[in-house]
């Protein structure tokens, strides 16, 4: 006994349980819920658009590892966030080859020219969505209604429009709360949005449940609370002021927070950590600019929705909040950079 | 963040391991049988080591002196047990090196009798002769450090000592030394604090006890003699509040300047396993024999807090004990600072506070490594308030110059909590200590150009 030779490591010889691979697969599950919702909501149309987005993203992330002789790196689920992502944040009926672009050029362009994971400016899955909002500026604006009597047995002719050809719609309606607001001036009830009885991008029409997931993820520590937190408080407030201003001219505050992509976006978007500050006080500003420019895009902009852009703008500039917003380090006068 | 900076009792950050402490915190201490043969390495402390002033085949007597000290920071080694100097030869030390030392065999049948030397009296005796008491009796500081502690209690010329803080903190998982300590020799401790305010001529002593601890708290404060200027004051468990910054912090608020002592704002810092030792072996005039130590982890048959004879070697504690056949590694100290042991022919020294044995599946060792995500756990949790996450990352690039000219990595003290916490598992603090080496080496070199 006591012969066998002993492991050294080095201290600390205890780590906290909780790895990036078990974050990123629980923001996948907190993500299911709402790809559940999704397609109950819009039917087959959401499961193929999801599907191909999540499956492309995935695809890609495995061949260029291959192409560049690394191990692959498939299996830390961030290539599955990014596509999930990308999917819920298309239109149900968006034509399937523009998906299956959008998950090459999230992981291509969004985060492997950067370095992979861990080196991406932008959040990879916006990065997709906003050149296929250049690129395909039609599709991606032409929704889709919801709870359709046949959306479990009929898909719609757009989704399987060949490479390169102009889509056909067959039940164009559906415009979203948002457009429908700017546009034309209908608000939307409070429970409709709440709840998901409304048009828009596949994964963005029920707050609750995306709320619900946010939490979640909160409550078992793997997601920042400071940045839903800030964008939803920043954005709340904004619009409470231009609503007690004028009520005729603006949406209440609560529409602003339930409609469209605010919810998604500041619950799993705004949070990707790579893109993101370090700091705390740097993700209450961080926040605080998502949810600011999000509504002024949404009211004084020419689209009806800010989200994506406000928050890839954010992306750019959490390095130099980074900068800005130093900790003193103990015992000094010295505050130390935080990039 | 400033604005947020309300609560007092603590410092920034840090983090909470799961504290482990209750299956030895109930447990009286136990005097561990003494080994057939005890082996003495002469570089167990901060400092020159000890000069061996025997020689082969001598007999000595239990507490008779060994080895004086080697220089002012330098104690003297005194004999664990009654025996006979059998050997005089190199013996490995934790860190791996190796150390001359001594091998003592036991007499079988002796009642291990201890010396006495010259009592010193707390109340006649001057700083300067307490002082040289404690170096005599080859006190060093048991929280781990081992830094000789008369050296520590030297007030400086031209400062002053206002606060004696007594660290009854023990932040490290597992450990319960100290908590027996404060628990079952409360007068020692006493005895021990006159000692340290005559020699630092303080007028005030708070014992720092972390709230897991509150038996330990509500004992020492039922007995502090009514001549004794003693409050305890109960902090918040955190980890690395055992640290001597950190304390300092949480009890009086104050910062200490990076690359300075405690005493830069008026304050000592004294284990309080080493101020039981003072207060029990300067009345008697004696030398260090043995200390406590935990022996726990989930390896371990008979875990407990043990009285063991300094120089026990580490197998003979290990084969008393018990332990799983799987084991797999060995600590010497906590869990989150100490030391993993290539072998198991090292031996237990002043500065050995525990000894914890993990089996294959406790070993909690991801062997992947992911990027840094930037998720800001680390940076939460360094209580430097430095950026772990940027030195990680300068350190992969090797430019360890940049990470200590512009990110301080100098005041990083490894306290290993950016370690503990990074969900991508990046060895963080394993990469520091390297960093710190080499800029300390490159400085020395620049140093010598310079020089020359
Ligand atoms: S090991 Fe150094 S960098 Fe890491 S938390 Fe401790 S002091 Fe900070
Ligand atoms: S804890 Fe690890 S992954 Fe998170 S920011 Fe620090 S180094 Fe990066």
């Amino acid at each position: 006994m006591l012969k066998k030779t002993l492991d050294i490591s080095s201290s600390p010889h205890i780590v906290k349980g909780r790895s990036t691979e078990d974050i990123m697969k629980n923001v996948v599950w907190a993500l299911l819920p709402v790809v559940f919702f999704s397609i109950y909501s819009f039917g087959l149309n959401a499961l193929f658009v999801i599907f191909t987005a999540t499956f492309t993203s995935v695809l890609t992330e495995h061949f260029l590892c291959n192409l560049s002789k690394k191990e692959t790196t498939v299996n830390d689920y961030s290539a599955v966030i990014t596509g999930l992502l990308l999917g819920l944040s298309l239109p149900p009926s968006f034509p399937l080859w523009m998906a299956f672009v959008g998950g090459i050029i999230g992981i291509a362009l969004g985060k492997y020219i950067f370095g992979g994971l861990g080196y991406n400016v932008f959040n990879p899955a916006l990065v997709a969505r906003a050149v296929l909002q250049a690129a395909f500026p039609v599709a991606i604006t032409t929704w889709h209604p919801a709870f359709l009597a046949n959306r479990f047995s009929t898909i719609s002719g757009s989704i399987y429009t060949w490479p390169f050809m102009e889509p056909q719609y067959d039940a164009v309606s559906g415009a979203t709360p948002l457009s429908a607001f700017k546009f034309d001036g209908i608000t939307t009830s409070t429970a409709e949005l709440a709840f998901g009885q409304i048009s828009g991008s596949t994964g963005e029409t029920c707050a609750i449940i995306i709320a619900l997931g946010g939490i979640y993820l909160i409550a078992r520590n793997m997601m920042s609370w400071r940045i839903p937190v800030a964008v939803l408080l920043s954005a709340f407030l904004l619009s409470g002021v231009l609503y007690l201003f004028n009520s005729e001219l603006y949406p209440s505050p609560v529409f602003m927070l339930l409609s469209g992509g605010l919810m998604l976006g500041a619950v799993y978007m705004a949070t990707d950590m790579v893109s993101s500050p370090i700091t705390p006080l740097g993700l209450w500003i961080y926040g605080g600019i998502i949810g600011i420019l999000t509504i002024v895009i949404r009211i004084w902009g020419g689209l009806s929705e800010g989200v994506m852009y406000s928050i890839l703008l954010a992306n750019a500039i959490s390095p130099h909040i980074d900068s800005v917003i130093k900790n003193r380090v103990y015992g000094t006068k010295r505050k130390v950079k935080a990039v | 963040m400033a604005f947020f900076n309300f609560h007092k009792n603590t410092f920034k950050h840090g983090i909470h391991p799961p504290e482990s402490k209750d299956e030895t915190n109930g447990l009286p201490i136990k005097q561990f049988p003494f080994p057939p043969v005890i082996i003495l390495p002469m570089a167990q402390h901060i400092g020159a080591p000890s000069q061996i002033i025997v020689r082969e085949g001598q007999e000595v007597h239990r507490g008779q002196l060994l080895a004086k000290a080697g220089g002012y920071v330098s104690v003297p080694i005194h004999a664990p047990v009654s025996g006979t100097i059998r050997k005089i030869a190199n013996v490995p030390t934790i860190l791996g090196k190796m150390s001359t030392g001594i091998f003592l065999e036991a007499f079988p049948f002796s009642t291990q009798e201890v010396l006495e030397g010259n009592p010193i009296n707390p109340d006649t005796s001057t700083p300067e002769e307490i002082l040289q008491g404690i170096q005599d009796a080859g006190i060093v500081g048991l929280g781990g450090a081992a830094f000789p502690t008369h050296v520590k209690l030297k007030v400086p010329e031209g400062k002053k000592c206002e606060t004696l803080i007594i660290n009854g903190i023990e932040c490290e998982p597992y450990l319960t030394t100290d908590h027996r300590v404060m628990l079952e020799q409360e007068n020692d401790i006493f005895t021990g604090i006159k000692y340290l305010l005559k020699a630092t001529g303080t007028q005030r002593v708070i014992i720092g006890i972390e709230a897991n601890k509150r038996d330990a708290a509500n004992h020492l404060k039922k007995h502090i003699p009514k001549d004794l200027p003693v409050s305890v004051r109960v902090l918040p468990v955190k980890y690395p509040q055992g640290a001597e910054k950190m304390l300092v912090t949480a009890i009086l608020g104050k910062e200490i300047p990076s690359g300075k002592l405690p005493i830069e704002v008026g304050v000592v810092v004294v284990n309080v396993a080493t101020t039981a030792e003072i207060g029990r072996l300067l009345p008697h005039g004696q030398g260090i024999q043995e200390r406590v130590i935990t022996i726990a982890g989930p390896g371990v048959k008979k875990k407990g807090n043990y009285t063991i004879p300094i120089g026990t070697p580490l197998r003979f504690v290990l084969e008393q004990v018990g332990v799983d056949e799987e084991i797999s590694e060995v600590y010497m100290g906590g869990p989150m600072m100490g030391v993993a042991v290539s072998n198991l022919d090292i031996s237990i020294v002043k500065g050995t506070s525990g000894i914890l044995v993990f089996t294959k599946k406790d070993v909690s060792r991801t062997p992947k490594t992911y990027p840094c995500i930037k998720c800001g756990a680390c940076v939460d949790a360094c209580p430097i308030l430095l950026n772990p996450s940027k030195l990680g990352i300068l350190a992969k690039f090797e430019a360890y110059n940049e990470m200590a000219s512009d990110f301080n990595l100098m005041d990083c003290f490894e306290c290993g909590s950016c370690t503990y916490v990074c969900p991508s598992h990046i060895p963080l603090v394993q990469y520091f200590r390297l960093a710190k080496r080499i800029v300390r080496k490159r400085e020395a070199e620049k140093k010598e150009k310079v020089d020359a």
